[in-house]
């Protein structure tokens, strides 16, 4: 068991249009990753689509990366549509 | 039609027991699974299996007639009255063991179900339609797992061949067929046994195949025989914890 690997499980529910991170399980293998996804995840009928990824394999952002990464976005506001107005002659959009 | 009668309550009995034993069976494992992975899964694969047994008796009690639900049928009836298969009962050992006995009572279970699902008696027909889903994914579970452990390492595979070795005489009771199983499956109502064992032996030979594992001869001729209520030491043990608080207590509800 101690080289069972972390994957990272994400559900497409029934109505949803893409897969969410639900969680994660232990597994030796890929296949029995998903089963493991199947009975841990989707045991009250959230799922018709899972994926699972080795989380070794995941790039993330890390923590002290923080502020370079995510901080310059805060005061730029003219990447929000509503920044912009609009003319009274286009009325709604 | 009575005889026809007899035969069909015998054959859904057997249908429930295999079930219902094989649940309470991996019911054992609950706080004990070596991941909590593998413990959520054994636990499904078990509720599947009870959800199953209840369908079974249901049917059985409705045609018994005789006052006895799906729960006295499951919970009252003597060592001697159950008509499960020897492999069923047998003790989870290590995981090895486990696995290998899901894998060969699911392997025969999937092709069951699967000819019943063409069964002429409508509510067998329904019954099996629900189970085929559930077994076809008990079956993948567990070849997958036998596969993992057949080429895992030394000791994985020693483990696995020593669990084969162990489990396999009990085959064939597992497939044999006999009158009763005989008349209903001319009469179109169950599986034919030896077709049943057929595909058996080919989902067997694919799934220890994928890892060379040898598979052994055809099991010979076994001194007991579940169908008949001729079971091994463990299922009586099995029953009394199964069945300790309905007969301490009889009718308790809570």
């Amino acid at each position: 068991m101690s080289e069972w690997i972390l994957f990272e499980v994400f559900v497409r529910s029934k109505h949803g249009l893409n897969h969410k991170h639900v969680g994660s399980v232990h597994a030796a293998d890929a296949n029995m990753a998903l089963e493991s996804a199947r009975d841990l995840y989707t045991r009250r009928n959230e799922g018709v689509s899972i994926w699972v990824v080795p989380s070794a394999q995941i790039t993330a952002t890390a923590g002290d990366e923080k502020e370079p990464f995510f901080d310059p976005s805060q005061d730029k506001v003219y990447r929000h549509a509503s920044f912009y107005e609009l003319p009274d002659e286009v009325g709604h959009m | 039609m009575t005889d026809n009668k007899n035969d069909l309550i015998e054959y859904l009995l057997r249908l429930a027991d295999n079930a219902m034993i094989n649940g309470q069976r991996l019911c054992e494992w609950c706080g004990h699974a070596p991941a909590l992975e593998e413990e959520m899964a054994l636990m499904n694969v078990a509720l599947d299996l009870v959800g199953q047994a209840r369908n079974w008796y249901e049917y059985a009690a409705e045609l018994l007639a005789d006052g006895r639900d799906a729960d006295r049928l499951a919970f009252t009836r003597d060592e001697r009255d159950f008509r499960n298969t020897l492999l069923v009962e047998q003790p989870n050992g290590d995981y090895a063991v486990t696995t290998a006995k899901l894998f060969l009572f699911d392997a025969w279970h999937l092709h069951t179900l699967q000819a019943l699902t063409a069964s002429k008696d409508e509510r067998i027909a329904a019954i099996a339609a629900k189970g085929v889903k559930e077994a076809t994914y008990h079956l993948r579970r567990s070849g997958e797992w036998v596969e993992r452990l057949g080429d895992g390492t030394e000791e994985s595979r020693q483990r696995m061949l020593a669990a084969i070795d162990e489990l396999w005489r009990f085959t064939g009771d597992l497939l044999a067929g006999d009158a009763i199983q005989q008349r209903l499956a001319e009469a179109g109502i169950a599986a034919d046994a030896a077709a049943v064992a057929a595909a058996w032996q080919a989902t067997v030979e694919q799934v220890f195949g994928a890892t060379n594992l040898p598979v052994p001869q055809p099991s010979s001729y076994f001194y007991l025989d579940g169908k008949k209520g001729l079971h091994t030491e463990h299922l009586g043990i099995l029953l009394a914890e199964m069945q300790f608080l309905q007969r301490a207590y009889p009718g308790a509800t809570w």
